[in-house]
């Protein structure tokens, strides 16, 4: 087999075999099933527990009936139930547990509903939050009445304004849609971006471990640097894709099964309902760009230290550059056509993460897109090139310096004259 | 086949690190290639090895550069020892044997044989962090020569070895050597150079300062050791004319000799002085001639 291959599998394998790889990929798992599965899981914990109860010491006869009716509106597992004797003895039984709280309902100087509510704690705020918005329908009511009000007039008054946005642009995005894109575009970036720092972390790790253990001085006289340096990084990019199938996967399948629990919740909101196959693609391609890109860096980063705790130093610009273009990224998904991102889209750097925000939330012509591509590639390949360079000269360099000097240092070495 | 250094120079900028070196090292021979720190030995090696482009001059074996696709037929062993700490012998052993072109099964054949032949069988399923410095070593040589290599280069194979571990690699290279191997060997300890080297080769600052076989070196040299044990001050010989070396022992003196007709002479001088325990004319060794030809300029 081909050294390039020889290398790269190893690296996949090796790496795949760790401890820490395995685990990290297990606990990530867990929790996309945890929160894939969060309903269920609330669920779980309360369905053996009791609907909460609520004693309702009703000291003017005639607010309760109104309030149970409220109730049921605004909260099912809530009930509330008249309670017959008076307000020490309701305290006692809610000491022993009988009841949740009590509510003691009464009537202010000006006729209108007043209620203190007693528990044992008062750190579930749900449960007074739902007494109160009952209560506060129950006094509209009962105001609107002493003014004579009528119903179908008070409807009127809390009726909500009608507003309709609507885009003119041909084909652009209508404001479903949009917000679809926005958690679909939301999660993909979180993924590029961590899965950027992640991975080209570990570029820069295995590239200083090899160095630092002096393995190095032996592969390179096997294979010489750049194919070391590629077969590497293809050998974790695998790696990267392996994890990533997997939590897709698993979280692919684990929402498909949970989509009917889920409807009008959380998810729906991050537009997993129906994902538009273009903007998949995209995330693909700047992904893979995106982790070229940082790979690159990393390895000629990684190949300039000699010890393994100058590693984080050494690649902390090219983590502030990935910081940066997500920061960017985080303001533009409110504000996807603002200026400043268009033309931040471009520079190589931040297009994985932006022009990816762009193509998923709004419709730019495809040569904008075409073009920011190839800028990318091409800062890619240069990058690719002089990195080569760097990281031939960079491993046979030891010492304890470790600037951006050393670059320069390392290209000497390579040069012939 | 033969390793030919033509000319060959490397500068770093305004540093000279090897000044137009020329070797040959015919094949199936044990090449000494000494030099202090800092002489420009590991940049030679590694512009043999292709890591590093000669500034000037050109490195052959068999008449064809060496470069990557030549890396089956080459052996290095590094001063500084460098293997994967976390990983299993067999498995980096496997796995640097198969960048040389080896396939998995024959290497795993060999190292088996070559654990035996160390006397470690038992290192193969061990991570090499839990392996003594010596016996990582040993590993170490077994990566740079499992391949069965036509060139091996060896950085100071013997560093931090027990005399026994010391014994058993040195009859290894032999053996290598015997078969055929082309060895470059390079050490600070002149013993094992003087032992199995045939020719050498001495750097000092880049250039070679001594180059050839070493019986004609030695030959060459002229001066002869001359070592007294005697009863009586002997200091007043180091003002000696001829002598242009001496070290005061406890027991007597050591003196280096332009020639054997001095040794005559003192010999006439202290007879009748006292009693003469020890008197025995030596010849060179190569320590002497590395520390005369490199340390001076020291000085």
């Amino acid at each position: 087999m081909n050294n390039f291959f020889i290398i790269l599998f190893h690296t996949y394998l090796s790496k795949l075999k760790t401890k820490s790889f395995l685990v990290t990929t297990i606990i990530t798992v867990v929790l996309m099933l945890a929160l894939t599965n969060m309903t269920n899981i609330i669920y779980f914990f309360n369905k053996d527990s009791e609907a909460d109860k609520i004693a309702v010491v009703d000291e003017t006869g005639q607010l309760f009936a109104p309030l149970k009716e409220q109730m049921k509106a605004i909260n099912e597992e809530l009930f509330v139930e008249k309670y017959d004797g008076n307000a020490e003895e309701a305290i006692k039984d809610v000491e022993e547990g009988e009841y949740k709280g009590i509510l003691e309902l009464s009537l202010n100087s000006e006729k209108l509903p007043a209620a203190s509510y007693k528990a044992m704690t008062i750190a579930d705020s749900t449960i007074p939050a739902d007494l109160q918005a009952a209560l506060q329908q129950l006094k509209m009511v009962m105001a609107s009445t002493q003014s004579n009000i009528a119903p179908e007039e008070l409807e009127k008054l809390y009726a909500p304004v009608e507003f309709e946005k609507t885009a003119l642009e041909k084909d652009a995005k209508t404001e479903e849609e949009l917000n679809q894109a926005r958690g679909l575009v939301y999660v993909l970036l979180f993924i590029i971006y961590f899965a950027v720092i992640m991975y080209g972390n570990m570029i820069a790790m295995e590239v200083a471990t090899e160095k630092s253990s002096r393995v190095m001085e032996i592969l390179i006289s096997s294979v010489s640097p750049v194919k070391q340096m590629f077969a590497k990084i293809l050998g974790i990019g695998l790696l990267s894709l392996t994890q990533l199938a997997v939590l897709l996967s698993v979280g692919y399948v684990s929402i498909k099964r949970n989509l009917e629990t889920m409807e009008g919740g959380f998810f729906e909101f991050f537009g997993f309902g129906n994902v538009a196959a273009s903007t998949i693609v995209y995330a693909v391609v700047f992904f893979i760009l995106g982790y070229f890109l940082y790979a690159t860096i990393a390895a000629f980063l990684g190949s300039l230290v000699s010890r393994i705790e100058d590693v984080q130093q050494m690649i902390t610009p090219m983590t502030m550059l990935v910081v940066a273009g997500f920061m960017m990224a985080m303001f533009g998904l409110g504000q996807p056509d603002a200026p400043f991102i268009k033309y931040t889209s471009f520079i190589p750097f931040f297009t994985p993460m932006l022009m990816f925000l762009r193509v998923g939330m709004l419709n730019i012509p495809f040569w904008e897109i075409a073009l920011s591509i190839g800028i990318l590639v091409a800062t890619i390949v240069l990058l690719a090139v002089f990195g080569a360079r760097v990281y031939r000269g960079g491993v046979l360099m030891y010492g304890k310096s470790n600037s951006f000097k050393d670059i320069k240092k390392a290209l000497q070495l390579t040069k012939n004259e | 086949m033969a390793l030919k250094l033509d000319n060959v120079t490397k500068r770093f900028g305004e540093f000279t690190a090897v000044d137009r070196l020329s070797l040959n090292i015919p094949e199936k021979e044990m090449f000494g290639f000494l030099g202090a720190n800092g002489a420009g030995k590991t940049t030679t090696f590694r512009m043999i090895l292709g890591l590093l482009d000669a500034s000037e001059g050109k490195v052959t074996w068999d008449g064809k550069p060496i470069n990557y696709d030549t890396s089956s037929i080459i052996g290095y062993l590094p001063e500084e020892r460098g293997l994967y700490p976390k990983l299993k012998v067999r498995d980096q052993i496997v796995y640097l044997a198969r960048l040389r072109g080896m396939q998995k099964q024959a290497a795993i054949k060999e190292l088996d044989y070559w654990l035996s032949r160390f006397k470690v069988p038992e290192y193969a399923d061990k991570k090499v962090e839990e392996l003594s410095k010596g016996n990582q070593q040993k590993i170490q040589f077994i990566a740079a020569v499992l391949h069965k290599p036509k060139l091996l280069i060896l950085d100071e194979p013997f560093s931090g070895l027990d005399p026994v571990n010391v014994e058993q690699l040195k009859e290894a290279v032999i053996d290598l050597k015997n078969a055929g191997t082309t060895i470059v060997f390079a050490s600070h300890r002149m013993e094992h150079v003087e032992e199995m080297c045939e020719h050498i080769c001495i750097m000092h600052k880049g250039s070679p300062v001594v180059h050839g076989s070493l019986k004609e070196i030695k030959r060459s040299f002229g001066k002869k050791n001359l070592v007294i044990h005697a009863d009586f001050d002997t200091a007043f010989l180091k003002d000696y004319p001829g002598v242009t070396r001496a070290k005061q022992t406890t027991e007597g003196i050591h003196l280096q000799i332009v020639g054997e007709h001095i040794a005559e002479d003192i010999l006439m001088q202290i007879v009748g002085k006292g009693f003469i325990r020890k008197f025995v004319l030596e010849e060179p060794s190569l320590n002497d001639i590395f520390i005369e030809k490199v340390g001076d300029s020291y000085e």
